[in-house]
């Protein structure tokens, strides 16, 4: 139990949620819970754990609930950042139903954060901006008139520096934009490659509202004829025409130029998609596609000659006879000449395409240009706070939510391995882990008498009639996480004789699946594997139509093996 | 709570290591850490690192690397704050943090971890109640004396042993043993202010925004009552006004839990009861309205012919403090663009130096005075530069790569926002030993002060 600043509070504490009696009679549970948020000698730490052992606490009514707040309201002026958060978080999730009471409550922590993003120490300047732009996702106007706290100074590491362009980007509104985008424009040209490269696509970002004058910026910027920023300005005006059609006649203007600059591999894709879909606008596509065609047997990168083959042939749709014979020299090199398979494919394909008549072609490739209804949907994606409400003040913000879910992905397959081989008792001392797997393995070689019948057939209804015959030998659970891919499921189990009767397809819930083996001495083993919706498990049942155990192990240890190989590839 | 806590130093290697809770790994978690830190790519944060099941959490300071590791999901200001007050605490009882001081103090430490977590849950962090616990004596380099004076540091040029402390004053462990009462008593209070500015390539001021913080260093017995007086027309938040004239404003302002005020709102006074050790009693911040003008303006002027590949830049820095005041250790960092193959300087003051170094300028100036103007001229030969799209031969608008202006400095003496401490007094004793000494300073210093050309 932490220390949290005397006896009669650790007792307080431990009587609320360590005794059982108290904690099923609601009133006196209620009570304890009162007395121990009016404590007020805990230190700084002593506070924080209080906070976060009343997250699990439900209020009984609306005025329990105002009067926790109340009670509680002086934490979030504490001076000690761990305690302002946790209170917030304490606040937020309380008060789920109240939506107001959750933006006042954002509005007053508002300071403390602004003073955490120019704090000396630069860690927790880091985690305060990772948590500003958590309230940005539901709040994107929150910290518009703070916009000048978070320009980035010269000596800020690079992470820092990252961070803070995401938030301009993500703050910007009409009273702000044109000093936020004047910043921005100053780090395009900054020594750091990779700080322009961010300052350009948060440009991108924000001309999806102010097309107009964005677009303006990153034309400005294509004039300097720097390589590293040519590239991504081209790369972000090929983002930008899918969203916003109406700047398309202006990137046109833009693009003549650029392809002398470009050297990396996403650039010149970029560059040849805008000239495949926008070339009839742009009066000397053709030459540059030309150049292209001529350097193609030297191109490094196989997916720019995919796109090359792709972009020519629109725009032969409509500029056929200056593309006709490039296309010809492209066609006749990507089949006859070129080694990578998937390029090939293409260049076979359109061949054929071509073959079976324009009108074909046309009715293939022609695509919409744009898809402004995207930009629409994007924009409405501003979430509930209920949805992070969890999620604040905990490690899950400064990670961001992609880096966290693979973080997840491994610590649940590292946790199926220990269950595999049974073991009870987990990680004290290393050493005796890998012993106890030697173990199991040697088992498995020595429990070989079982053999499953290969080739086995069985109908589906003798299974049914079996089935409801016979009672549950064994029953279990393997942790399980995700989807289950049925084909997958269908070949391993088929490599070691196991037949699959029935399957529901992937995706459906809840998902069963029926097995069925046989072995040699003709005894019938029947299983059914469950999965429940949003379940971390999967069931699985046998029958038996002998009784014999020590074949059953043997059986459910080879069918344990199978699964748990599945779930780990998957993942 | 943590599962483990170490310290590396600035190269890797393991001072401290201490596991609260034997459930991950072993000692080699802190090369493992070392390896992950040094091995990042250039766009992850190395601040909260993840390897395999365990959460790797860490702050830099003074040089050295103090790390956590959990494995639980629990909250990052909580964490990095531990790990500061950590720090402090070491400070306090080995007098500065540093690899040296550590690695002479290595049994304190252990016994200060020992009390400060258990089972990786916090108990305490006062000083007050660790005090209680500590029986290990913390070990000095040499034994400290007020007159080493060759230290002299930021005071200038005064030397008379009765008004000034050198700056390694204050680096003695705090909380020595009991039975040492010849030790003198002393209080030292900071008022440190950290000045970010961002001034645009027209001369307009883009953003400037002071952080200030009232620091207490305080070897007197704990409990000793203390008050500290401030200016008392220092105003807090933009509507509030106090006597006449435009006074002093901060924009917001926070206090230590333990600072009682009841006397702010009339008299701006903070009445506390320090514990031994480092504290600090008040965080303020102000941005966008200082009452005194900027201390230092730049004006460059950069002419470069692109034919011949010549780039001269004039740059005159005017410092508009007040004549009285002075600035240290000024430094201008210019980065310059790529391929500057020489330099030549003319530079308006003997004391002064340029030179160049890692793609930038670096010019020093030991000592600015108030009200002065010095310039340097440089010339430099940049054969091959890209630019913007030239309307002429020479033109002013400057190349790629002639980077913003960062200029540090130290303003002793000189608060921006004006906040000064009017008084200290400590509660009368009369059966103390000598006369407390109290040292009261104020020192302004750069945090990011850029100009753009």
């Amino acid at each position: 139990m932490p220390y949290l600043g005397s006896e009669d509070v650790v007792k307080e504490l431990k009587k609320a949620l360590c005794n059982p009696h108290i904690q099923a009679d609601r009133l006196r549970y209620r009570n304890v819970i009162q007395r121990v948020i009016r404590m007020s000698k805990l230190d700084q730490w002593g506070q924080a754990e209080v906070l976060n052992f009343l997250l699990r606490y439900q209020p009984r009514s609306e005025e329990e609930l105002f009067d926790i707040l109340n009670l509680l309201d002086s934490f979030l002026k504490s001076s000690s950042p761990g305690v302002v958060m946790g209170a917030t978080k304490l606040f937020l999730i309380l008060a789920k139903q109240f939506p107001h009471v959750q933006t006042d409550v954002l509005v007053r922590v508002k300071g403390p954060l602004l003073a955490a993003c120019s704090s000396e120490s630069r860690e927790l300047c880091f985690a305060a901006l990772c948590h500003v732009r958590q309230i940005l996702r539901s709040l994107p106007g929150h910290f518009s008139s703070h916009y000048k706290k978070f320009f980035c100074s010269y000596s800020e590491p690079h992470y820092i520096k990252l961070q803070k362009v995401e938030v301009l980007c993500e703050l910007v509104n009409d009273e702000n934009v044109q000093q936020v985008l004047e910043e921005l424009r100053g780090y395009c040209t900054d020594v750091s490659a990779d700080l322009a490269q961010a300052a350009i696509f948060a440009i991108g970002g924000i001309a999806r509202t102010y097309t107009d004058q964005c677009v303006q910026i990153l034309t400005e910027l294509l004039g300097l004829r720097q390589e590293h920023i040519t590239t991504v300005v081209v790369q972000t005006f090929r983002d930008l025409v899918w969203l916003c059609p109406q700047c398309t006649e202006a990137v046109c203007q833009a693009l003549p130029g650029c392809e002398e600059i470009i050297q990396d591999g996403e650039g010149k894709q970029a560059l040849i998609w805008l000239l495949g879909v926008h070339g009839e606008r742009i009066p000397n596509a053709p030459y540059v596609f030309e150049d292209f065609v001529d350097n193609v047997k030297s191109e490094t990168f196989p997916a720019v000659k995919m796109e090359l083959l792709t972009a020519l042939l629109r725009l032969f749709l409509s500029r056929p006879a200056e593309c006709q014979d490039m296309l010809g020299r492209l066609l006749h090199y990507s089949i006859e000449e070129e080694k990578d398979m998937a390029v090939r494919d293409r260049g076979l394909f359109y061949y054929r395409l071509l073959l079976a008549g324009v009108e074909e072609v046309k009715r293939i490739l022609c695509s919409p240009k744009s898809d402004p209804s995207l930009r629409l949907l994007e924009d409405q994606a501003e979430k509930p706070v209920n949805s992070w409400a969890s999620d604040f003040n905990t490690l899950v913000p400064v990670y961001g939510k992609a880096r966290w879910a693979t973080i997840c992905a491994c610590q649940g397959t590292e946790r199926r391995g220990p269950d595999l081989s049974n073991t009870a008792s987990f990680a004290t001392s290393g050493p005796l882990i890998p012993e106890e797997n030697k173990e199991r393995a040697q088992e498995l070689p020595d429990s070989g008498a079982l053999t499953l019948v290969p080739n086995h057939q069985l109908t589906a209804e003798y299974f049914e009639k079996t089935w409801l015959s016979l009672k549950v030998a064994h029953q279990q659970v393997v942790p399980w996480q995700g989807a289950v891919h049925p084909d997958t499921l269908q070949m391993a189990l088929q490599v070691v004789n196991i037949q699959t009767i029935a399957v529901s397809k992937a995706g459906a819930q809840p998902w069963k699946a029926y097995l069925s083996a046989q072995e040699d001495t003709g005894c019938l083993f029947l299983t059914e594997l469950l999965l429940e919706p949003e379940s971390l498990e999967m069931q699985i049942s046998v029958k038996q139509s002998e009784a014999r155990p020590e074949t059953l192990s043997s059986f459910i240890s080879v069918l344990e093996t199978v699964i748990g190989t599945i779930g780990d590839i998957k993942s | 709570m943590i599962s483990q806590f170490f310290i590396l130093s600035s190269k890797g290697d393991p001072l401290i290591y201490k596991d609260f809770r034997g459930d991950s790994g072993g000692r080699d978690v802190a090369e493992l850490f070392y390896r992950k830190l040094t091995g990042l790519p250039g766009d992850e944060s190395p601040v909260v690192m993840h390897h395999e099941d365990r959460h790797f959490i860490h702050i830099r300071h003074s040089g050295l690397y103090l790390v956590a590791t959990t494995s639980e999901n629990i909250s990052p200001f909580s964490l990095l704050e531990l790990l500061s007050r950590l720090a402090t605490l070491l400070g306090d009882y080995c007098g500065s943090l540093g690899e040296g001081t550590i690695s002479r103090n290595v049994a304190l430490v252990y016994e200060l971890l020992d009390e400060v977590l258990d089972y990786g849950y916090v108990q305490t962090t006062s000083t007050e109640m660790l005090r209680n616990f500590i029986q290990t004596e913390a070990v000095v380099s040499k034994p400290f004396s007020l007159f080493d004076l060759s230290s002299v540091g930021l005071f200038g040029a005064e030397t008379q042993q009765s008004k000034v402390a050198p700056s390694s004053a204050a680096s003695r462990p705090v909380l020595s043993s009991r039975s040492d009462q010849s030790q003198k008593n002393e209080v030292f209070l900071d008022v440190v202010e950290r000045l970010s500015v961002l001034i645009a390539s027209n001369g307009s001021l883009l953003k400037v925004d002071v952080q200030g913080e009232i620091r207490l260093k305080s070897f007197l017995p704990s409990g000793s009552e203390m008050r500290i007086g401030l200016t008392e027309e220092f105003c807090v938040g933009k509507s509030e006004l106090r006597g006449y004239g435009p006074g002093i404003r901060v924009d917001e302002v926070s206090f230590h839990s333990s600072v009682h005020l009841d006397e702010f709102e009339s008299h701006r006074i903070l009445h506390l009861q320090p514990p031994q050790g480092e504290l600090t009693v008040m965080r303020y911040q102000l941005s966008d309205d200082l009452p005194s003008p900027l201390p230092f303006r730049l004006f460059p002027s950069v002419q470069w012919d692109r034919g011949s590949g010549r780039l001269q830049v004039y740059l005159k820095l005017r410092c508009d403090l007040p004549p009285k005041s002075q600035a240290l250790n000024v430094r201008m960092h210019l980065p310059l663009p790529r391929g500057v193959l020489s330099l030549s300087q003319e530079l308006s003051s003997p004391e002064q130096k340029a030179e160049l170094g890692d793609g930038a300028l670096r010019w020093d100036l030991p000592r600015v005075q108030g009200g002065s103007q010095l310039s340097g001229l440089f010339q430099m030969d940049v054969p091959g530069l890209p630019g913007p799209p030239s309307q002429g031969h020479s033109t002013s608008a400057p190349p790629l790569g002639l980077g913003p202006a960062s200029l540090s400095f130290e303003l002793p003496r000189h608060t921006c926002s004006g906040l000064q401490v009017r008084f200290l007094r400590l509660a009368f004793r009369p059966c103390s030993n000598a006369n407390p000494h109290k040292w009261v300073r104020h020192l302004s210093h750069s945090d990011a002060y850029v100009i753009r050309i």
